[in-house]
């Protein structure tokens, strides 16, 4: 079974992924835009923050720059579709890969070591909680914090505004809603989200690497598919929460599947799960309606 | 009022499938006036109504609404002015937002969004006093999702939604013609008590010559991308089908073919 320290451990990065959840929830679902720049933005979020860290900086404050930079990249990608009418998959693609440079000149070799600066984790160890509870704790206000804000942005008249673009492009526009400063402002800030947990992820991970984005927006999509399979997202609220316990059901499903010493899996072995993972959470609701359906047609 | 003066526009210039939508298309509507438009396929309603609403711009001329040239501006800077009715029932409205989150956005149509909560307590009287009007039950159910309504039902809520906020031109663009012809009735008068009360200038598209005649204060006859004819007042007054048919070929001095004129 899991040992405690392999439980805190996928609930603390269940907690990161959730944020990145919340981004993909933004742009996939709230405006169907097919984002694939977290790839880059996650590692950007990360790099910003090692790199200012090192240098010093108070690390929240470090942590709000990573945000700026994620909400750029985001918006860089959201102007090439915009503005210049590239496909926004591919327009997502373009940035993505211009970030692994952008994010190898910000840190200025492949990887930053962070265990000995002071992070936004330090002042919490004082707290005489366990050392793996730590990080949990923090992660979990992050996330609430971020989730209400997020909640009460969506239920605003910009946020309404911004969720009918997604829904109906052309009702948005006959009621006077600039559809395409919409789609900057929440490609912005669904990247942002994700270079917020870019930055708390090599904290807590005491590393900033330039592969680390590297399936990132696999692992979001199977939170928020996940999620959405476990809690239907009929409102905002539910959408959101979908997305927390999504990452958190999929941190724990990963670390259950490499420490059952039985299906002999190995860390290697991890995107292969992943892959499966997304593979049932899209097919498994509809399996659950096919059954449904066998049994209502066998009544009747 | 609103304007439109010599407007041109042709799809797909320079290319096989060149199609002039509008070839100097021009006409005035003035406050508190209802222009019903008629025409066959291919005359130029949509493009006319697209080109007044900002969603194709047109390749010359200019239109004025209310002493201001809009003619380059996007729909949403627009939006303040003119409001619409769509003819798919399921473009006018969000069918994943609650009935009031519609109305909510449509009650902010054309002015600036901000971050206070969309949905405020003080406009719940006004929604559910509105939604009574149409009689279809519509007040109890301000939290139910847009997609669980009919056709019927969410035109008549798009009609509500175009006038919830004053504009200067309400332009339908064969807003009845995917009902059912009770429900398409019932959206007619629902256009008409609306428009009158109020006294909103309005411009609907129609496929119906009966209607066009029995419904306004103006008809309009489109042909080829150009206005064959506009009649108002006496001369409008028991004018039948037939007569229009008339006008029609005594103006352009050719024979109507199009089955489509004569259906209504």
């Amino acid at each position: 079974m899991l040992s405690e320290i392999a439980f805190y451990g996928a609930l603390e990065t269940g907690l990161i992924y959730g944020l990145v959840a919340f981004g993909i929830y933004i742009s996939f679902r709230v405006l169907d835009f097919p984002d694939l720049t977290v790839d880059g933005s996650f590692p950007l979020g990360a790099a910003v923050a090692a790199v200012l860290l090192l240098e010093g900086w108070n690390p929240w404050l470090a942590t709000g720059c990573a945000v700026l930079a994620g909400m750029a990249a985001g918006a860089v990608t959201a102007i090439l579709n915009v503005k210049l009418n590239i496909l926004n998959l591919l327009a997502s693609i373009l940035t993505m890969i211009a970030l692994y440079s952008v994010n190898l000149r910000i840190m200025g070799r492949p990887n930053i070591a962070l265990l000995t600066e002071e992070t936004v984790l330090t002042p919490w160890y004082d707290l005489g909680l366990d050392y793996h509870q730590v990080p949990v704790l923090l992660f979990v206000i992050v996330v609430f914090v971020s989730l209400i804000l997020l909640w009460r942005f969506m239920k605003s008249e910009t946020g309404l505004a911004m969720r009918a673009t997604g829904a109906n492009a052309r009702m948005a526009r006959a009621q006077g809603i600039a559809t395409g400063g919409m789609i900057i402002l929440g490609v912005a800030l669904s990247n942002g989200l994700v270079g917020l947990a870019g930055a708390l992820f090599a904290q807590s991970q005491g590393a900033a690497d330039v592969t680390m984005g590297v399936g990132v927006i696999v692992i979001g999509l199977a939170s928020l598919i996940g999620g959405e399979a476990v809690i239907t997202p009929s409102t905002v609220i539910r959408a959101l929460l979908a997305c927390v316990i999504g990452a958190i059901i999929y941190r724990l499903a990963i670390a259950f599947a490499l420490n059952a010493d039985i299906l002999g899996l190995q860390a290697q072995d991890l995107n292969l799960i992943t892959a499966v993972l997304v593979t049932l959470a899209i097919v498994l609701p509809g399996v659950r309606t096919n059954i449904a359906n066998r049994f209502t047609r066998k009544k009747a | 009022m609103i304007s439109a003066t010599d407007l041109r526009l042709t799809f797909g210039k320079g290319t096989p499938l060149e199609n002039p939508a509008l070839r100097g298309m021009s006409l005035t509507v003035n406050q508190g006036e209802f222009v019903t438009v008629i025409g066959s396929n291919g005359a130029g309603k949509s493009t006319f109504l697209n080109a007044l609403a900002g969603e194709v711009m047109v390749d010359s001329g200019q239109i004025i609404v209310d002493n201001q040239d809009v003619t380059r501006l996007p729909t949403y800077k627009r939006a303040a002015r003119v409001a619409r009715v769509f003819q798919d029932p399921l473009a006018g409205t969000c069918e994943n937002l609650s009935i009031e989150e519609n109305l909510a956005l449509a009650i902010k149509r054309g002015q600036r969004r901000g971050l206070s909560a969309a949905v405020k307590r003080q406009y719940l009287g006004q929604f559910r006093e509105s939604l009574s009007s149409l009689k279809l039950g519509l007040e109890s159910r301000l939290g139910d999702k847009m997609g669980l309504l009919s056709g019927g039902q969410r035109q008549a809520v798009s009609l509500l939604m175009a006038s919830l906020t004053p504009s200067s031109i309400l332009l339908l663009d064969e807003h009845t013609a995917a009902l059912d012809p009770k429900t398409a009735a019932f959206v007619l008068d629902l256009t008409e008590q609306i428009i009158e009360e109020q006294k909103l200038t309005a411009l609907m598209v129609t496929h119906s010559m009966k209607q066009a005649l029995e419904v306004g204060s103006r008809t309009v006859m489109l042909h080829q991308g150009q206005v064959v004819f506009d009649i108002a007042g006496k001369d409008r007054e028991g004018l039948e089908v037939k007569d229009l048919l008339g006008l029609f070929e005594k103006q352009r001095g050719l024979q109507v073919d199009d089955d489509s004129l004569l259906l209504g």
